[in-house]
C-alpha cells in the first residue's frame, strides 16, 4: 500500500528478476490496484514490455516536440527571461549595498534552481495535458499500457524539457554574470534530485486534478507551483518568515534544498541534514501525491470523467 | 487464444448509476466468437456507457462486463492487448504523423512486427499517399482509415466499435464496412458494434441488442427482429422501438 506510482516504477524496471508473464494473474483489490495489477504479454518479460511502453510514450511526446517550435521556444523562453530579470537586479544591488549575499551568487543560483523545480513540474504536468488537448486519453487507456508507466514517461519528459530550458540559461549565467552553476558540484545533483522530485509529487496531484474535473481546471497546472515561491523560501532564509510560518516552510522539501544552497554559496558548507530532510519530505510527498492520484483516477472512472475529457 | 465454452464478450447485470440518475440499469448479453453484435438505441439509450465499461473506462455500479474472460473493471490488463477499439469521438494526436501515431500505439500493444505491419495496414486501408502527413491535416474519410488502422494494428480478437462510420460519406463508410467484413472472416475477431446507420447494422450484425433508456428492450438476428416487428427494415425497427410501439404494431 505504501508504494508510489514512481518508486513502483523503479521497483520494477530495477528488480532482477525477470518473469514472464502470467495470463491468469489475478489483479490487487487494493488501491493501486489499477496501478499495480499483473500483465499479461506472452512470450514477453515484463521489464521489457514495460520499457517499451514507457519508451513509446516519451518516443510520442518527443515527436511533438522536435517538431513544434513554439513549443520549443515555451521551454527556453520563460527561464531566460527570469534569469536576465534577477540577474541584472543583482548586479544592481551588488554595486549599491555590500551585502555578501547578492555579491556570492545566490539569487541567480536560486532563480536556476527555482526554474528546475517549476519547469519540471510543467514539464510533468504539461505531457499529461497534450494527452486532454489531444483528446487521446482514451486510445491510451484502452492499450496495455500501465498508469505507472504513463507517469514514468512523463518523468522522462520533464527531465528532457528541463534539459532543453535549463542548458542554454546555466550557459548565460557563466556569461553575463560569471555564476556557474556546474560549481555545485555534486551537490547540484543531490538539488536537482531532490528538486526534480518535488516537481513530479506537485505535477503528479495536478494531472490528478486535471484528470478528474477536466480541462477546466488547467490552470492549475500552470500556478500550483507559485505557491512554494513564498512558502519555500527560494530567495530568503527561514528565519525571514514569521514564527508560526517556519514550521510550514520546513515541511516543504524545497525548503532545505534552498537553504542547503544557501549554506554552500554563503559559507562554502554543504549541509548533508537538510538533502536528507528534503529527501525524506519528498518521499512522504510523492506518495501522497499517488495515493490522490490513483484516488482521483477511480473517481473518474466512478464518474465518467474519463469520457468527457473537455472543461 | 479464447476459452472454450466462453463467449468473447459476457456482460452480466451491468448497471451504471450517477447519483439518482441510471444510465444502464442490469442488462445482460454476450457475443458468440467471431460474431458482430451491434448496439442500438437513440441517444442516450446507454450505448456509449455500455461501451466503456466494456472497456473499463467507467466502474459499473453493479453487474461485470467480461471481455475473453476478464473483469473489466478489474482485470483488464490481462486482455488489452487482445483486443482495440475504434471511435470517432477519440481522436489520434493530430500534430503527429500517420507513421508516427502508428509507430507509438503498435509499441504500446507490443507488435513485434511493426514496421511489416504498418506497411501491411498501409497497404490494405490505403493509407500509403498520406502516411508522413500530420493526421489532424487529413480529410474525415482519412482519419476513419487511420483510425480503422490503430484499431487493427495488434490484430485483435475483439474489436468494440462506436460508430465506426459516423460522418463518413457513403463510398468511405462501404469501404470501411467491407474491410470490417473482411477482418472479421479473415480473423474470426468478435466485434461489438454500436451504430446508427440501420443498413450498416442489416449489412454487418448477425445479432443486435436494442437499448432504450438504461435497458435492452429487445434481442435477435436483424432478419428476426424484422419479421417479428412486422416491418421491411431494421430501421423502421428502431422507429418503433425508439418510440415506444410494440411488436407488429401500427405506425
Amino acid at each position: 500500500m505504501g508504494r508510489g506510482p514512481v518508486s513502483g516504477v523503479f521497483l520494477r524496471l530495477f528488480a532482477l528478476r525477470r518473469r514472464v508473464y502470467d495470463h491468469r494473474a489475478a489483479a490487487s483489490p487494493s488501491l493501486f490496484a489499477s496501478l499495480f495489477a499483473a500483465g499479461t504479454l506472452k512470450d514477453d518479460t515484463m521489464l521489457s514490455a514495460s520499457l517499451n511502453r514507457i519508451f513509446a510514450l516519451v518516443l510520442r511526446y518527443w515527436y511533438l516536440l522536435k517538431d513544434s517550435w513554439p513549443r520549443l521556444l515555451d521551454i527556453v523562453y520563460w527561464p531566460t527571461v527570469e534569469l536576465l530579470m534577477w540577474g541584472f537586479l543583482q548586479a544592481y544591488l551588488a554595486e549599491k549595498t555590500s551585502v555578501t549575499a547578492l555579491a556570492g551568487g545566490a539569487l541567480i543560483g536560486s532563480v536556476l534552481l527555482w526554474d528546475i523545480l517549476l519547469r519540471g513540474q510543467i514539464g510533468f504536468s504539461v505531457s499529461f495535458l497534450e494527452e486532454m488537448w489531444s483528446r487521446n486519453l482514451g486510445n491510451l487507456m484502452m492499450t496495455p499500457l500501465r498508469m505507472y508507466e504513463l507517469l514514468a514517461a512523463l518523468g522522462v519528459m520533464s527531465i528532457i524539457r528541463l534539459l532543453i530550458g535549463l542548458v542554454p540559461v546555466t550557459v548565460m549565467a557563466i556569461v553575463f554574470f560569471g555564476f556557474n552553476l556546474l560549481g555545485m558540484g555534486l551537490a547540484l545533483a543531490a538539488f536537482f534530485a531532490n528538486l526534480i522530485i518535488t516537481s513530479w509529487a506537485v505535477g503528479l496531484f495536478a494531472c490528478g486534478i486535471v484528470l478528474r474535473n477536466g480541462l477546466g481546471a488547467e490552470s492549475f497546472v500552470w500556478s500550483v507551483s507559485f505557491l512554494l515561491l513564498p512558502l519555500a523560501c527560494v530567495y530568503y532564509p527561514v528565519t525571514v518568515l514569521p514564527a508560526w510560518l517556519q514550521p510550514i516552510s520546513l515541511a516543504l522539501p524545497p525548503t532545505h534544498v534552498f537553504e542547503g544552497m544557501r549554506a554552500l554559496i554563503l559559507e562554502n558548507r554543504f549541509d548533508v541534514s537538510e538533502m536528507l530532510w528534503a529527501g525524506g519530505l519528498n518521499l512522504v510527498y510523492l506518495t501522497a501525491a499517488s495515493i490522490a492520484f490513483a484516488a482521483f483516477l477511480r473517481s473518474a472512472r466512478r464518474s465518467g470523467a474519463l469520457l468527457q475529457l473537455g472543461e | 487464444m479464447q476459452q472454450l465454452g466462453v463467449n468473447p464478450i459476457a456482460v452480466t447485470r451491468l448497471g451504471k448509476r450517477y447519483g439518482p440518475v441510471g444510465a444502464v440499469d442490469g442488462i445482460s448479453f454476450s457475443v458468440p466468437a467471431a460474431s458482430v453484435t451491434g448496439l442500438l438505441g437513440g441517444n442516450g439509450a446507454g450505448k456509449t456507457t455500455t461501451i466503456a465499461m466494456l472497456m473499463g473506462l467507467i466502474t459499473p455500479s453493479s453487474g461485470e462486463a467480461r471481455i475473453l474472460g476478464a473483469d473489466m473493471a478489474h482485470q483488464r490488463h490481462q486482455v488489452l492487448h487482445r483486443i482495440n477499439f475504434e471511435s470517432p469521438y477519440v481522436e489520434m494526436p493530430m500534430r503527429l504523423t500517420v507513421r508516427q501515431n502508428l509507430k507509438v500505439f503498435g509499441r504500446l500493444y507490443g507488435v513485434a512486427d511493426l514496421k511489416d505491419r504498418i506497411d501491411e495496414l498501409a497497404v490494405e486501408l490505403a493509407l500509403q499517399d498520406f502516411l508522413d502527413r500530420p493526421s489532424g491535416k487529413l480529410s474525415a474519410g482519412q482519419k476513419t482509415r487511420v483510425a480503422l488502422a490503430k484499431s487493427l494494428i495488434n490484430r485483435p480478437e475483439v474489436l468494440l466499435l462506436d460508430e465506426p462510420t459516423a460522418s463518413l460519406d457513403p463510398d468511405t463508410a462501404d469501404w470501411v464496412r467491407t474491410h470490417l467484413e473482411r477482418y472479421r472472416r479473415e480473423r474470426g475477431a468478435t466485434i461489438l458494434l454500436a451504430s446508427h446507420n440501420m443498413p450498416e447494422v442489416e449489412r454487418l450484425c448477425d445479432d443486435v441488442v436494442m437499448m432504450k433508456g438504461g435497458v435492452i428492450v429487445d434481442q435477435g438476428a436483424p432478419s428476426e427482429l424484422i419479421s417479428r416487428y412486422g416491418r421491411e427494415t431494421m430501421e423502421d425497427v428502431f422507429l418503433d422501438v425508439a418510440r415506444g410501439r410494440r411488436q407488429g404494431e401500427a405506425a
